[in-house]
């Protein structure tokens, strides 16, 4: 049995992230800082946006996801996690491969074990229903973690009180 | 038998996440032994375990910059 909820003296903090990208290494810092601050007790909210979808696809590679064909064209292009690109030196993505096998050597911690850390702390994600719209994208489309598809209102509801941070 | 984690091989992140994710396991009044090592993961465990409600039963070093903190979950 897991209990990860507060007690009632905690004093909880708050934290938004807005994932705006869907780079490999932006998704890196955006899921360390994510699970980092939820292991020492904060309330972490991820909200995705744009390219940052692509991260909670629930295919991992190619598809052409998507409603219309210009939709199906990007969903292909764009991917999923496994098709994150490094924001420099990509080398046609070969690079977010060796990079993740370097984090092994390093012992440090791969994008999908801090993914995995962030759903298995309780980290919220939501995605933005706006630019779901534009690619697209259904709430099936995406991993079972994502509590809701949400706008602004909604994010800044949730965000009340919290640290926001963008990472484009 | 107390249960134990050494967390002395991870890096930020996973060394706080490690060990939140054990006590996540256990009851209250259960305790968790920590092998952690000095610096970053030695200022913030214990730290945030009590901010936590945790209690910090013992805290030492042993060799080679590694440290020994035992936690009772609170309540």
């Amino acid at each position: 049995m897991t209990d990860l909820k507060l007690p009632e003296n905690s004093t909880s903090r708050k934290l938004s992230i807005v994932v705006f990208s869907g780079d490999f290494d932006k998704a890196v810092a955006a899921f360390t800082l994510a699970s980092g601050a939820a292991a020492v007790n904060w309330e972490v909210n991820l909200f995705f946006t744009f390219w940052g979808l692509n991260i909670l696809k629930k295919k991992r590679g190619r598809s052409p996801l998507g409603r219309g064909l210009l939709a199906r064209a990007f969903g292909w292009m764009l991917g999923g996690v496994d098709k994150l690109p490094l924001s420099r030196l990509n080398f046609g993505g070969i690079s977010p491969k060796l990079m993740t096998g370097l984090m092994k050597d390093r012992n440090v911690a791969t994008l999908d074990e801090l993914i995995q850390a962030s759903k298995d702390l309780g980290v919220t994600f939501t995605a933005c229903e706006m630019s779901m719209h534009i690619l697209g994208l259904k709430k099936e489309d995406f991993i079972d973690e994502v509590r809701g598809v949400v706008g602004v209102p909604s994010f800044l509801d949730t965000s009340k009180d919290a640290h926001i941070l963008f990472i484009s | 038998m107390a249960t134990s984690i050494d967390v002395t091989r991870e890096h930020c992140p996973m060394t706080f996440v490690k060990v939140k994710l054990a006590l996540a396991k256990l009851r209250p009044g259960e305790t968790l032994e920590v092998l952690l090592l000095e610096g970053e993961p030695l200022e913030n465990v214990p730290r945030s375990a009590r901010e936590q409600g945790h209690e910090i039963l013992e805290q030492g070093p042993l060799n080679g910059g590694v440290h020994r903190v035992v936690l009772r979950k609170g309540a």
